[in-house]
């Protein structure tokens, strides 16, 4: 009985797998075969996940040991409140993104070889968030980059490569970190189980080797999550990937392999120091301020909103360094928020650039005559996301500064306020140079998006709306679980 | 000890190689010093003074050997480095080919 209620974790990584070898197989020669099979692994993991979640929340934990090995020698696949948390968000958005996708891969050739790639991307995000041994979460961390490097060059514009080779030798050195840091682990505590090392760990302090190792983990997750020093190739590789891969890249895989594999090593595993997390909420704090500076002054769509993906990212960080229970909270609630709002932009960015063939703000104007459901979509994700009051955002972004100012850190409160009034500077620089305004006369015969986009748009700036009400007591055991799995571990 | 510093002394090779030199080809090579620095720190966690390969056998009882687990971990890290290595080096012909060169202060379109 346990063992086939536990099972279904493993579908996670299962089906994605099988069906990117499946698409890589008869890809080409079956027209929409590739479609079919992405939407519908997507959508047996979208459900799938939230029966995970409904267990969770029942059992606490759910343990899958592969091939029945004993933990020491075997691979552990655990479910927890976080991760469940986490495997739906991940699987609901890649579903909405491969409806997205499509319409929108229509214009390139080898579309077999994207959607292998997305399926491989979702095998190695689904990896990383279930598996229970540091090494595993390396391997899965490589799977889902390496997929990254190459989908971002998908367009094999100059500009793409160049795009795609920053990123692939950035996130070399950052995965050479981790497993740096993963090495040291294992030579210290001779385990690789996440729980064994955090037990050895516990009973014989490590000292200094702690905060070597800490500050490797910080190094390689923060650059694959762009925290500030470590950003310089998320604009260029966000803005140039197609578009449901920039939604992808956005909304999930810098918070399951960043943020997600980061708050999962140190809080867990290596244990929390307050050197450490003042490390890491100074961190936040300098994301959250040149990611919201720089995002001001672009005129690029998908750039600007890179931009501000550094910036949001900066807040979760922000929360996770603050450490107190209600600060944890609040970082996993805007992780949820920014993921639906973030990927919901990118896709209506791609639309307008599906659309009008040009995502440079002087050059659009007035589309919301032309183009409404994006426009009225766009609308509510960029006020998710910039914080007003109806929307989750709003209640996210005020946890965490609530929390703040509780903790004692009322200039980073401050700050984090700012932030937030400069975000909806540039979301409502984008809402009037794109939407609002005189129609650009070069504009005269744009057409709304199709069928397959405006769904997905649909259904995200409705979660958008909805996800504010994740802090009501109905709601509020699963992020409770998602924070109480840090906190307690 | 004097292998760990060599060790290490081979990855600040590579590390140098990535961040300072221009042409992606060399840049490319650092990835794959570092990437051995890094089996060799691995491999060498494993390793035991005069030990023997673990390998169970009736009636002898193994009193000094390696550890396996390395090097295990080193055979998958070699083949996800191989692949992280194959994606870059694909890249950089694309590139020469829209660009025309290897300088990488010249491939430079993306600003801001």
């Amino acid at each position: 009985m346990m063992h086939s209620t536990t099972f279904r974790i493993i579908y996670f990584v299962f089906f994605p797998l099988a069906a990117a070898f499946l698409i890589a197989l008869f890809g080409r020669r079956i027209k929409y075969f590739g479609e079919a099979i992405t939407s519908l692994v997507a959508l047996i993991l979208c459900v799938n996940s939230f029966s995970v979640l409904n267990l969770v929340q029942h059992q606490k934990m759910l343990l899958f040991r592969v091939g029945g090995w004993g933990s020491a020698l075997g691979i552990t696949l655990v479910a927890d409140g976080l991760s469940s948390l986490m495997l739906v968000i991940v699987n609901l958005i890649s579903f909405l993104v491969m409806i997205y996708s499509v319409t929108y891969i229509k214009k390139y050739t080898d579309r077999w070889k994207f959607q292998a790639l997305l399926m491989l991307m979702l095998t190695g995000m689904n990896g990383v968030i279930i598996s229970g041994d540091l090494f595993n979460l390396y391997v899965f961390l490589e799977v889902a980059s390496i997929s990254a490097y190459v989908l971002v060059a998908f367009g094999i514009e100059p500009e793409d490569l160049e795009a795609s080779f920053k990123y692939a030798i950035m996130g070399i050195i950052a995965s050479i970190f981790i497993l740096l840091g993963i090495g040291l682990l294992y030579s210290y505590t001779s385990t690789l189980n996440m729980t064994d090392v955090s037990l050895v760990l516990f009973s014989h302090p490590a000292g200094i080797l702690t905060g070597f190792i800490s500050v490797l983990f910080i190094v390689g997750f923060g650059l694959k999550a762009a925290i500030v020093p470590f950003h310089s190739w998320l604009p260029d590789a966000h803005s140039c990937a197609p578009s449901p891969v920039s939604a992808m890249l956005s909304g999930l895989l810098i918070k399951t392999l960043g943020i997600y594999a980061l708050a999962r090593v140190l809080f867990n595993i290596l244990g929390t120091s307050t050197q450490l997390l003042s490390v890491l909420m100074i961190l936040g704090v300098i994301s959250m301020l040149t990611g919201a500076f720089l995002a001001v002054a672009q005129n690029d769509i998908k750039r600007m909103f890179a931009y501000s993906s550094i910036s949001q990212i900066g807040y979760i960080v922000f929360a996770l360094g603050i450490g107190t229970p209600l600060a944890i909270l609040g970082g996993i609630f805007y992780l949820v928020n920014h993921a639906f709002s973030k990927s919901l932009l990118f896709l209506n960015a791609g639309a307008i650039e599906h659309s009008c063939s040009s995502r440079d703000l002087r050059k659009l104007g007035g589309l919301n005559d032309k183009m409404p459901v994006t426009g009225a979509t766009s609308l509510i994700g960029a006020m998710s996301i910039s914080g007003i009051p109806p929307f989750g955002g709003f209640w996210a972004k005020l946890t965490i500064i609530i929390a703040a100012v509780q903790a004692g850190h009322v200039v980073f409160a401050a700050i984090a306020v700012l932030v937030s009034i400069l975000t909806l500077v540039y979301y409502l620089k984008f809402q009037t140079l794109t939407f609002f305004g005189k129609l650009n006369n070069a504009l005269s015969d744009v057409k709304e998006a199709p069928l397959f986009m405006k769904i997905s748009g649909i259904i995200l700036s409705i979660i958008c709306i909805l996800a504010g009400l994740l802090l009501l007591p109905a709601f509020k055991p699963f992020l409770q679980q998602a924070a109480d799995a840090l906190l307690i571990g | 000890m004097t292998l760990y510093f060599l060790c290490f002394v081979l990855f600040c090779v590579g590390l140098f190689c990535v961040v300072r030199k221009r042409n992606i080809i060399k840049i490319i090579i650092g990835l794959g010093i570092i990437e051995y620095a890094i089996n060799l720190f691995l491999v060498l966690i494993g390793y035991r003074m005069q030990g023997r390969a673990p390998i169970m056998s009736e009636g002898r009882e193994i009193l000094n050997m390696v550890d396996p687990l390395p090097q295990a971990m080193v055979l998958t890290t070699i083949v996800i480095g191989l692949a992280g290595i194959i994606v870059a080096v694909s890249l950089a012909v694309r590139i020469y080919e829209k660009y025309g060169t290897f300088d990488i202060t010249k491939i430079r379109r993306l600003r801001g």
